[in-house]
């Protein structure tokens, strides 16, 4: 089982100092937040994509390859890559790139994203947003798969062998998640490919991510990739944590109060019963994630939410601390203890390269010279004859 | 048949909840005749008046607003009862249809009722409950019922509230929403909901083709 924290890379006012910190200061910050992930002892660092104020996160690869050179075994992630305003191609190239740079410590999860005014920006239309998702990504799974492409859609320029390069990592695709509230046909093809799908289970009640879930799992089976029991799941979470149930209340509350979301609303601990938000000691933190298993099944990853709100820096590497230090260390052990050996992990590079290849040696695609296209030719590569030909 | 009424009225007694309970006594009546069995529920928005900010902000619904939302998915016919404030349907009443699913009520016989100070509101009930409900897709009567103070004494409110009644009973009796659910006509409806077959999921449609790699699809809205 995986755990790590996500953010969505907001700037956000801190409610308590009234102070907003400026771009820079928050990106150094994410870094920092980032190689702390890895000092305590979890396993992922995802990071979301916003082409608006007040978030600075567009450009996800650059800084995740940061943090990648930055750290040594934390897998960087997203939270996620926009599968519809992003043209695939530059979204098979960067990740490809990613992969790459961090020796395979990365995977990414795909969304719609819902700000409206954030599509035409892109040259894209809201309205369209999920045949968009779907149609983008049937490219994308197929740029990673195939050496030379051509392809005709509704929603881009065509491609006449076209390569994506570089080839992705030893051949072997960055693994995918999909993330979804309530939309079938997302959790459909994530079935379909035997990708991975992720809840962000955060500000709605569990019950709303669960019908989902077991839609996903009874289709991950139906499509042949193994038992439903198998289908690999992510979960989103958000919890503050202190020694005593009520410090945690007491230093939360200012934060949550204005939180973006769902401040100004509901009550916290109104919110925290409906939600699986959890603000408490150690223990009560691992007593709430603990029923996410028994709501949802075995799953593999588990993603927090820790640096929203305007809390500031000391403050999140303290959760971190917590989190690292105390709660995840039990939660590994319980749910580890819990799960049966027949439920497999979220796949990583390792053992993808694994799957594909056994002992043998992983591809290692060689260009030919440039000729300028794919299409006269034959293969890009040195190892494959025929043009269209992957060595898969 | 299950009949649930909302009332939107605040006091107690309220003279929304009133008119609510004669229109209700006048169905019972009229569906005992026709050999109707009723069950009642009664949702009164004023618990809820909390519940539903927080919804509002929070995009879902608590567990008392949910509590409702499940009961208004179970009804083969409704009353719906406003006070009317500033000439326009209470914010509470407003509030819930909110975060009302959009599909709960589809093709569900429905009666709108107002009261109000003055007749000089009579409008509401037309103007504003009736096209609300109608995004919702119930099936509202001919005849709404409004009461402004002076109507409580005369034979006039009784007859449009008998009136509503019949008709209420006769959609209620031919099973219109059955039959308009089931002539195989295909309502958009949000997985997940609370609405009746919400978790229902049509395989045979272009994006599920599209999910599992099949062809492109012709957008049913062109690109700006």
């Amino acid at each position: 089982m995986q755990f790590g924290v996500f953010s969505v890379g907001d700037v956000t006012r801190n409610p308590v100092t009234g102070e907003t910190p400026s771009e820079a200061e928050r990106i150094r910050n994410v870094l920092a937040i980032a190689r702390k992930t890895e000092e305590v002892g979890l396993d992922v660092f995802a990071f979301g994509e916003h082409h608006n104020p007040p978030f600075m996160s567009s450009s996800p690869t650059t800084l995740l390859a940061a943090v990648a050179a930055q750290t040594e075994k934390l897998v960087v992630s997203t939270s996620t890559t926009l599968i519809t305003t992003n043209d695939p191609v530059r979204i098979a190239e960067d990740y490809a790139m990613l992969q790459h740079v961090s020796g395979g410590r990365m995977d990414l999860m795909l969304g719609r994203g819902n700000t409206a005014p954030v599509y035409p920006w892109f040259g894209q239309d809201i309205r369209q947003s999920l045949p968009l998702a779907l149609e983008h990504y049937n490219l994308l799974h197929r740029l990673w798969r195939e050496d030379v492409v051509d392809w005709q859609g509704r929603y881009r320029t065509p491609l006449q062998g076209f390569t994506s390069t570089p080839r992705p990592l030893d051949d072997v695709p960055p693994f995918v998640w999909h993330g979804s509230i309530r939309t079938p046909e997302i959790a459909e093809q994530a079935a379909y490919y035997g990708d991975g799908f992720f809840a962000n289970h955060i500000f709605w009640p569990s019950e709303h991510s669960k019908r989902l879930i077991d839609f996903y799992r009874t289709r991950f089976e139906h499509h042949g990739h193994g038992t439903r029991e198998q289908a690999i799941v992510g979960l989103g979470g958000q919890a503050f944590i202190a020694k005593t149930s009520q410090e945690a209340h007491d230093r939360f509350r200012p934060y949550f109060d204005e939180a973006p979301v769902y401040g100004n609303g509901p009550r916290m601990e109104d919110f925290a019963r409906q939600t699986p938000l959890s603000v408490g000691s150690p223990q009560e933190v691992i007593d709430k994630t603990l029923t996410f298993r028994e709501t949802f099944g075995d799953y593999q990853r588990q993603l927090f939410l820790v640096d929203h709100a305007g809390l500031p820096i000391e403050m999140v590497l303290e959760q971190l601390e917590l989190l690292g230090g105390e709660v995840v260390p039990v939660l590994r052990k319980e749910l580890d203890a819990l799960r049966p050996a027949t439920v497999p992990d979220a796949p990583t590079h390792a053992s993808l390269v694994k799957a594909k290849y056994g002992d043998a040696e992983p591809r290692q695609p060689r260009p030919n010279a440039n000729r300028g296209d794919n299409v006269t030719g034959g293969s890009p590569y040195q190892d494959t004859d025929e043009r269209d030909g992957a060595a898969a | 048949m299950q009949l649930v009424v909302v009332s939107g009225g605040t006091s107690d007694p309220s003279s929304t909840r009133m008119l609510a309970d004669r229109i209700t006594a006048r169905v019972l009546d009229r569906a005992e005749q026709a050999g109707l069995e009723v069950d009642t529920a009664v949702v009164e928005l004023r618990p809820l008046a909390a519940e539903l900010a927080s919804a509002q902000v929070t995009g879902f619904a608590p567990p008392a607003v949910a509590e409702a939302i499940a009961t208004l998915a179970k009804a083969d016919a409704l009353i719906v009862a406003t006070p009317v404030y500033k000439a326009g349907v209470s914010g509470l009443v407003k509030s819930f249809f909110d975060v009302v699913d959009q599909d709960v009520l589809i093709a569900v016989p429905t009666v709108l009722a107002a009261t109000a100070g003055t007749s000089r509101h009579a409008l509401v009930a037309d103007e504003q409950l009736r096209s609300l409900l109608a995004y919702l897709r119930a099936l509202t009567t001919p005849t709404s019922v409004f009461a402004a103070q002076e109507d409580w004494g005369t034979s006039g409110l009784s007859d449009r509230v008998d009136r509503a009644a019949h008709e209420l009973v006769v959609l209620a009796a031919a099973d219109v929403k059955a039959a308009m659910r089931d002539a195989g006509t295909r309502y958009n409806r949000v997985f997940g909901g609370a609405a009746e077959g919400a978790d229902e999921i049509e395989f045979d449609t272009d994006l599920m083709r599209l999910a599992t790699g099949g062809p492109s699809v012709v957008p049913p809205v062109r690109p700006v």
